[in-house]
């Protein structure tokens, strides 16, 4: 086993984390930080499978990818922070409304 | 030798564990704020992640971005949150929710490791080493413009990926303006230091991302680290209080969002009726279309962060006093 593998390993480890984070919190600001979280554990995945060249320099197209997904995911949050003071606004609550609750 | 890479391996390792305790950390700590900190913290070490990984054009992305403006964009929604605090109040605790029953609160966690599982045996059972694309982007380094290999993927071989890249920032910043925004009111003026602060630093910053959009044509660096820079220094005259007078708020601010993709659009059809492609340079001009393209790029891409960060739509002469 390579360095290589150890991060991608992390990496896999970093997006079960998230996404058991994504799921049990209900706050909309921890989802959105368990979703930037997750954006960053595939990314090491990415990376971490892109050295896998033997002493050779990495394969610089995921690392291409890997910078554009980077301005993109920051983006995404500028909006989904939006999306959530809007609704705060709204309703008063950072969350989004159980079916239950909402049927009356 | 054998002692530096077992160095190296304890590095790693020490790395990777601390990436998930501080992820791990980030997710559950029931204050809000700190879990944001955290987030910053584990942004930094995966920069450090990266150079591990023989990726300095996405350490430096990373650094500038996925630790510092992320951080900053959720700071502020944070303190938009819950207006009425003061700054050094922000701690707000906010309920971690748990799923009644046992059965439901370790469904999760089952379907998580199964998953986890799953996934490291595919990566496990790739092959060791691969070539991947690395070869294909050493033979045409040569005609692409530029000598490094990251910019020329992103600005000659795909250069389709980042124009619809900049396409998506100028979208986010569209949504965010069309929501109506949420701007952060602060009365009170900010203090000395970060005024002296913002006063030196901006231009620090200005002359750092004309740097690293130079560099990148043959070291690390480029468009994004150099518009991820430029962002930053935006959002620290916004923190400082500097506003953009009402003049360069209307065509200029929306002429130099895209100026990115414009150049990216107007390039691409010149070069379809020159050349009969879309975006294929020739070899003799590639370098400096390269040029050309990144420098409108970073000056879109700086603004349009900084503007996400404002959130409001600028407004024009009839809502300001």
């Amino acid at each position: 086993m390579s360095a290589s593998f150890l991060y991608a390993l992390v990496g896999i480890g970093l997006f079960s984390l998230s996404l058991y984070g994504l799921i049990v919190h209900a706050h909309l600001l921890r989802k959105i930080l368990a979703l930037n979280v997750m954006g960053s554990s595939i990314f090491l995945v990415l990376v971490a499978l892109a050295k896998r060249t033997n002493e050779a320099p990495p394969d610089a197209v995921p690392h291409a990818m890997v910078i554009t997904g980077i301005v993109v995911a920051v983006s995404a949050t500028a909006l989904a922070l939006t999306l959530m003071l809007k609704l705060t606004a709204e309703t008063g609550r950072a969350e989004l409304p159980d079916d239950q609750r909402e049927s009356h | 030798m054998e002692a530096l890479t077992l160095l190296a391996w304890m590095f790693d390792g020490l790395l990777g564990l601390g990436l998930l305790w501080l992820a791990w950390r980030a997710l559950t700590c029931p204050d809000l704020f700190r879990a944001i900190v955290l987030f910053i913290a584990f942004g930094l070490l995966m920069a450090l992640a990266w150079v591990r990984l023989d990726a300095p054009d996405v350490a430096l992305a990373e650094a500038a971005i996925g630790a510092g403006l992320t951080g900053a964009l959720l700071m502020a929604a944070l303190a938009k949150l819950h207006p009425t605090e003061t700054n050094d109040n922000l701690s707000v605790q906010a309920e971690i929710s748990r799923p009644k029953g046992r059965l439901l609160q370790w469904l999760p966690v089952v379907a998580l490791l199964l998953v986890s599982a799953g996934l490291g045996y595919v990566v496990l059972s790739l092959p060791p080493y691969v070539t991947g694309l690395s070869a294909e982007v050493a033979a045409n380094l040569k005609t692409s413009g530029v000598d490094n290999p990251v910019t020329a993927v992103l600005l000659n071989f795909r250069g389709y990926d980042t124009l619809l890249e900049m396409v998506v920032l100028l979208l986010a910043l569209l949504g965010v303006w069309s929501l109506g925004g949420t701007e952060l009111h602060r009365d009170t003026a900010p203090g000395i230091v970060l005024d002296t602060l913002a006063r030196v630093l901006v231009p620090l910053l200005i002359l750092v991302a004309a740097y690293l959009l130079w560099v990148g044509g043959h070291a690390p660096g480029g468009a994004f680290q150099a518009g991820a820079v430029l962002g930053a220094a935006g959002v620290l005259l916004l923190l400082a209080g500097w506003r953009p007078r009402v003049g360069l708020m209307a065509w200029p601010l929306r002429l130099m969002l895209v100026a990115g993709p414009g150049a990216f659009v107007i390039i691409a059809a010149l070069l379809y009726m020159i050349e009969g492609q879309l975006l294929e340079f020739p070899t003799a001009q590639a370098g400096i279309l390269i040029l050309v393209l990144e420098t409108a790029a970073t000056v879109s891409i700086g603004l349009t962060l900084a503007a996400l960060f404002l959130g409001g739509r600028p407004r024009n002469d009839k809502g300001l006093t």
